[in-house]
């Protein structure tokens, strides 16, 4: 057998008292798709980011094609082969396509030649792997899956053999994932390496050939993609049986709770974000709002819940009016029952370097159980964050520890306990599973599915077309701030992915 | 003709006090760039200022000046560097402490050396990197027009005047057509694409705030051996500040930037000109509107005029990788 592509022996990494990778041993075959999967906070991105030399191991070899490498900086990286394409892309947003190909591997003081020739040799990439790209575009004005094709041809133009995408189809569509399957599958052929990272088992089933399972900073095992499952993948990245479908009680709704009607929304530069949208929330289901990032979800999401105004357009709350063109108040919202977990738990949901118990009850500061007189209620205050994390089982048990201390879905479940333990009667939840494990995952979707059960009314908007498909009673599909299609549960992903493309849109709104 | 003469003196003018502010604009413009925001090329300008005109008094040659206003320049660039780039510091309190270490020891050290009340001894002209005179200038002078045009206006200005237009084109090329500026560029908008492509950020952003205090060693220079015989006290009067205004009306760019340097040095020419001369319909203006007017216009033009102004995106951000 010829060189594996990439061996890498005893690799350990430290940040801190965070152990992220714990004497990783992983032989990764020329020539192969080879997978890695984990929760987040597993420690693929830092093996990764080891490899690609972005942080340096503790201990341990990397041997690159059977040498013995000394992977010191990203350049060394890329002078052995080893190409990657992060998960947020590294592209300077106001730059062309080629400018950001060349950067770094310019090769001459003067851009003239090197530009000429990077153009000639971004056409043979192009035509050789179906990589089509105007080289002349401007960054910011492509498409979130023409930046990653970009973010290919970056690593391709460097003579990369060796090619790393850590976590690739987060911001794209399914029919886009595709896509970029069947380029990846098109690498392989030429015979490139590809290590994909990725939380999506279902990604790793389609495509991989070996597949390596990451927990808590360790490899816990290596499979070869057609000889498991999985549910046998899931029980080894969370370490337990995870029930992967959620179960659910037929749905019994009751009266309209939430209702939007004609919402305009503009952004700061006036550009349309949200156009004419109506829809109704019943007491008892699940509505959830399918679509690509970037299509007005955001900014419908913060006009209903007081935190935007809107062009133009009512919304009722349980028949009474908010006024969302303009005075419409969060506060005030929370108090007529409304809850909302942000699409965002760091930059909205949480202060991060606050205590848990302080965070547990922000927005509700002002309810008498948390003051005594003028002052706050230090002692009820943390005996009712004390509570809240027995019940959600957040982790670990600290209500004086600071919230940024807390992992991603621990983060996630001070936000749900806190908005999910006001009893709302209408649950505004945005991306309640971004950067969220399986383990926590399953809970939060179990907790979503008792509200609804108790006659709640949850919007649910998510860009986890899985998500949105097990959870919801409807599905309705948001596309360039419109409402282009509504759908029961048992929508294909083919049917939606086309819907939130766009494709389908003119003939939904005819 | 007297219109005339008068429109030829006033531009000379306007020249000749958009220099400094064109060399400092171009200085922050390298530094902005590479998303190191600068808000103490005042305090370089000041301190090379009064290298130029110490060395300058104690040498008498005007190149020993300008190389120790460089040199200090660059010194004080290097510690707005050494704060902001290797310490992650805060970059506006770097530079407000440039600035005021500057005004602070020039004139400290001023009355210690010359004991002249802060300013450096005036000058001889052989000190100074006085007025060039352009060939054929006085042959032309009597030409009507183009010959007036050519020997008053483009000749017989400081060569520090010919080095800072010259380097707008000179800074455009840079940014433009080299691979230092397309890599400059791309550091101050997203440092994390420039490591990953495996450049070190920090070398980057270093280079950068070097370009700026030689060039600001440069403004410095003008100010005391060419527009003056020596050092004064705070005589960079705000420049720094404006030369700044200059740059984000410019948006960061070169060639705009220096009509921006040509509007604000019109605008000084103008109410130095104006100054005891009762305006048509309007009568006799307090000399302390005109001389507020630059300042004026600046806060009038960045509060609405120019839409909006995007600075680089990383800009003022210290560059950290994750975690």
């Amino acid at each position: 057998m010829a060189h594996a592509a990439i061996e890498l022996k005893g690799i350990d990494k430290s940040f801190g008292s965070v152990h992220a990778n714990r004497n990783i041993s992983l032989t990764i075959p020329a020539g192969t798709i080879h997978g890695i999967i984990g929760e987040n906070g597993a420690g693929k991105s830092t093996l990764m980011s080891i490899l690609y030399g972005f942080y340096q191991a503790d201990r341990g070899e990397i041997f690159v094609k059977g040498e013995r490498a000394a992977i010191l900086s990203s350049s060394d990286a890329i002078a052995r082969g080893i190409g990657m394409v992060h998960q947020h892309f590294m592209l300077v947003h106001n730059f062309t396509v080629l400018e950001n190909v060349i950067l770094g591997a310019e090769g001459e003081p003067l851009l003239k030649t090197s530009i000429a020739k990077a153009r000639s040799e971004l056409n043979r990439l192009e035509r050789d792997y179906g990589l089509e790209v105007d080289p002349d575009a401007i960054i910011e004005d492509l498409p979130v899956g023409l930046q990653q094709r970009v973010e290919i041809l970056k690593a391709l133009y460097r003579g990369a053999e060796i090619l790393i995408l850590d976590e690739p189809t987060g911001v794209l569509t399914p029919a886009e994932a595709d896509h970029l399957f069947r380029i990846l599958l098109q690498l392989k052929k030429e015979g490139k390496t590809i290590v994909l990272i990725t939380h999506k088992l279902r990604e790793i089933m389609a495509v991989t050939d070996n597949v390596s399972v990451m927990r808590q900073g360790a490899l816990v095992a290596t499979r070869k993609t057609a000889e498991t499952t999985v549910e046998e993948l899931a029980e080894l990245m969370v370490g337990r049986r995870v029930l992967l479908r959620v179960e659910k009680s037929p749905v019994s709704a009751g009266d309209v709770l939430l209702s939007v009607r004609n919402l305009t929304v503009r952004d700061s530069r006036g550009v349309t974000m949200v156009d004419g949208v109506s829809f109704d929330v019943r007491a008892g289901e699940i509505v959830g709002i399918a679509g690509v990032a970037g299509n007005g979800q955001t900014e419908l999401l913060e006009t209903i819940t007081g935190i935007r105004e809107a062009a133009s357009g009512s919304v009722f709350l349980a028949g009474r009016p908010v006024a969302v063109t303009g005075g419409a108040d969060p506060a005030d919202l929370r108090e007529r029952g409304m809850a909302h977990v942000p699409e965002d738990r760091h930059h909205m949901g949480l202060v991060l370097p606050f205590e848990e118990n302080e965070n547990a009850i922000l927005g509700y500061h002002r309810q008498k159980k948390y003051l005594k007189g003028p002052f706050l209620d230090i002692d009820a205050i943390r005996q009712d964050a004390r509570e809240k994390i027995e019940k959600y089982d957040i982790r670990p048990a600290d209500c004086r520890l600071k919230t940024a201390n807390f992992s991603g879905g621990n983060q996630q479940k001070i936000v749900l306990s806190r908005e999910m333990e006001q009893d709302p009667d209408v649950l505004i939840v945005g991306q309640p599973t971004r950067g969220v494990d399986v383990g926590a995952i399953e809970f939060i979707h179990r907790r979503l599915v008792e509200m609804r059960d108790k006659g709640k009314a949850v919007l649910l908007v998510s860009v986890e077309l899985d998500e949105i498909r097990s959870l919801s009673d409807r599905i309705l599909v948001m596309f360039s701030g419109r409402i282009v299609g509504e759908r029961g549960p048992d929508a294909t992903e083919g049917e939606l992915g086309l819907l939130m493309a766009g494709v389908e849109g003119k003939e939904a709104a005819a | 003709m007297q219109l005339f003469d008068t429109l030829v003196f006033l531009l000379d003018s306007t020249v000749r006090l958009s220099v400094p502010l064109l060399l400092a604009a171009l200085a922050g413009l390298y530094s902005e760039r590479s998303g190191v925001f600068d808000i103490g090329l005042e305090g370089k300008m000041l301190a090379g200022a009064f290298a130029a005109g110490a060395a300058a008094a104690v040498t008498g040659s005007a190149w020993v000046g300008l190389i120790a206003a460089v040199a200090i320049s660059l010194l004080l660039s290097l510690v707005h560097g050494f704060a902001s780039i290797t310490h992650r510091g805060n970059q506006i309190v770097s530079g407000v402490a440039i600035n005021f270490i500057a005004a602070g020891s020039t004139i400290i050290l001023g009355q210690a050396w010359f004991s002249q009340g802060g300013r450096t001894p005036l000058l001889s002209d052989d000190a100074r990197l006085g007025a060039i005179r352009l060939p054929f200038a006085e042959a032309v002078a009597d030409v009507p027009i183009i010959g007036q045009i050519y020997s008053d206006l483009l000749s017989g200005h400081s060569i520090l005047a010919y080095v800072a237009f010259l380097m707008v084109p000179f800074t455009w090329w840079v940014l433009f057509r080299t691979r230092f500026g397309l890599r400059l560029r791309a550091v101050g908008e997203n440092p994390a694409a420039v490591d990953t492509a495996g450049i070190s950020v920090a070398w980057l952003r270093y280079r950068a705030v070097m370009c700026t205090g030689i060039l600001t060693g440069l403004a410095g220079t003008y100010l005391a051996l060419s527009q003056n015989a020596g050092f004064v006290k705070d005589m960079t009067a705000g420049r720094g500040f404006i030369a700044l205004a200059a740059l984000i009306f410019a948006k960061w760019r070169p060639v705009p930037v220096m009509f921006a340097c040509l509007l604000f040095g019109f605008l000084d020419a103008f109410s130095i000109r104006i100054q005891g001369t009762p305006l048509p319909f309007i009568g006799q203006v307090p000399v302390q509107f005109m001389q507020a007017l630059p300042y004026i216009l600046t806060v009038v033009l960045l509060a609405g005029f120019i839409g909006q102004a995007i600075p680089p995106r990383a800009g003022g951000v210290p560059y950290v990788k994750e975690r």
